[in-house]
């Protein structure tokens, strides 16, 4: 019974202790500029996409519908972080950053399908791997901040 | 009264849920029984229904249900809390206890295996039947004892899973090995759980639709007890094979049906499952704004 009760008190204890450094993470996130002159942790980790990922072609490249459906992926699965037009948000970076423009399709991928599990990103590779590379599409077609190039997305 | 209570909660919370102004589309699993190794995303909340029919040679019918509420903590551990009851017809509807289920992602990236780690704790009574899981000798006559009687064993129980999913070619295929303990003086006992699925189309259409095959996805999936650690095997155990469909609506509503079969004479002859879930997203920073206050 005692035994019972200390596991329910320690897993209780854990799980809020978990829950509020989510939170934490999430408020300070808020803060953060979306697009300044010192890179993303995020940004950073597309240089860790090995050599064979970012060789990758996207086989969607010349699909015209692949950047509309990217479009949609994107307001269903992404802007929630990211931002309703990918300038960033609460909790993910924007994706119009110069950084992303100049990833190759390949390392948006790889970062698709990897996630950056410790940073807060999930995997994605719950996504077939043509809506991954549809969502590719979108994102390298988006423009900089500063113009408005671009339809924004649709929300669910 | 308890489950009285408990429904009309569940319920309360669970309509609520269209009321939250931030709904994802969920791309959920079909599965009822096995686990892939995909989490739920950090900070969004899964209000989930189950609902089991299962035929009972030799005694009365029943109904199972429960509500899931699951929550991202983090990119790599997602924590659920399962309300449990059941209705055997002509016999009695009761509130079966609870669950709290923790799974844990160890590694940071993809790999063509993907393992999870999965504890959970069991605090229910000897009348659960929602058949979550095959373990040990778990058979079909177990379920005859009547309501009155099995609601008075008190079961607090430890489950362990070994989750081990992979993702080939857009399909998903997972196996999951389970131990679990009574944590009186029980032995371990086993079982496993197997499953394959597939989205119906592998390519998002370029219009908004609901009726998309990229929103259905097929599957199979395949359960049962492998006995305890002095009686290890399939003798005495039963089995179940159920084809799975899910459907993910683009409204953040998720539908699941599967009709499951027993594969041997230990084994209810047939299961009808369904469910219904919502996915609520940025859950947890609604939670932290209400706690802290709007700035």
């Amino acid at each position: 019974m005692k035994i019972r009760a200390a596991s329910l008190h320690l897993g209780t204890l854990l799980f809020a202790s978990s829950f509020f450094s989510t939170v934490e993470g999430q408020q300070r996130g808020k803060s953060a500029p979306p697009q300044s002159s010192k890179p993303e942790p995020v940004y950073a980790e597309i240089g860790k996409a090995p050599e064979r990922a970012r060789a990758r072609r996207n086989p969607l490249e010349k699909d015209p519908e692949a950047v509309a459906a990217g479009r949609i992926l994107f307001g269903q699965r992404c802007a929630e972080c990211h931002g309703d037009s990918a300038e960033g948000g609460k909790k993910g970076p924007s994706l119009r950053a110069v950084e992303i423009r100049n990833a190759e399709p390949g390392a948006i991928f790889w970062i698709l399908t990897n996630g950056v599990v410790r940073k807060g990103m999930p995997v994605w590779s719950k996504l077939p791997e043509p809506q991954r590379w549809q969502l590719v599409s979108f994102i390298k077609s988006l423009g900089t901040a500063s113009t408005n190039d671009d339809k924004g997305v649709l929300r669910p | 009264m308890l489950l009285r209570k408990s429904l009309i909660a569940g319920s309360l919370i669970f309509f609520s849920a269209g009321s939250f102004p931030l709904i994802a589309q969920a791309q959920e699993s079909p599965y009822f029984v096995a686990y892939d190794h995909y989490l739920e995303e950090p900070g969004n909340l899964e209000i989930e229904y189950f609902s089991t029919y299962g035929t009972q040679r030799g005694g009365n019918d029943f109904h199972s249900f429960w509500t899931e509420f699951e929550y991202g903590a983090t990119a790599w551990w997602t924590t659920e809390l399962y309300l449990d009851g059941q209705t055997t017809f002509g016999d009695s509807t009761i509130f079966t206890g609870l669950r709290w289920e923790n799974r844990v992602r160890p590694l940071k990236q993809e790999h063509f295996i993907n393992p999870i780690l999965y504890v959970e704790y069991e605090h229910k009574n000897g009348a659960d039947k929602i058949l979550k899981e095959g373990e040990g000798h778990d058979v079909e006559a177990d379920f005859l004892t009547p309501n009155a009687v099995a609601r008075q064993e008190r079961i607090n129980e430890l489950e362990l899973r070994l989750i081990l999913s992979s993702t080939f070619k857009g399909w998903n295929f997972t196996q999951n090995t389970l131990a679990a303990k009574d944590l009186s003086n029980s032995p371990w006992e086993f079982g496993y759980a197997l499953g394959a699925s597939r989205p119906l189309a592998l390519k998002a259409s370029a219009k908004r639709c609901t009726f998309c095959r990229q929103n259905f996805i097929g599957g199979v999936e395949m359960y049962g007890g492998l006995g305890y650690r002095h009686h290890f095997g399939l003798h005495d155990t039963s089995h179940y094979a159920a084809p799975v469909l899910g459907w993910n609506l683009p409204s953040g509503w998720t539908l699941r049906i599967s009709p499951g079969f027993g594969l041997n004479d230990n084994s209810h002859q047939f299961l009808l499952r369904w469910g219904v879930s919502r996915e609520i997203s940025g859950f947890g920073t609604m939670v932290g704004r209400l706690l802290r206050g709007r700035r």
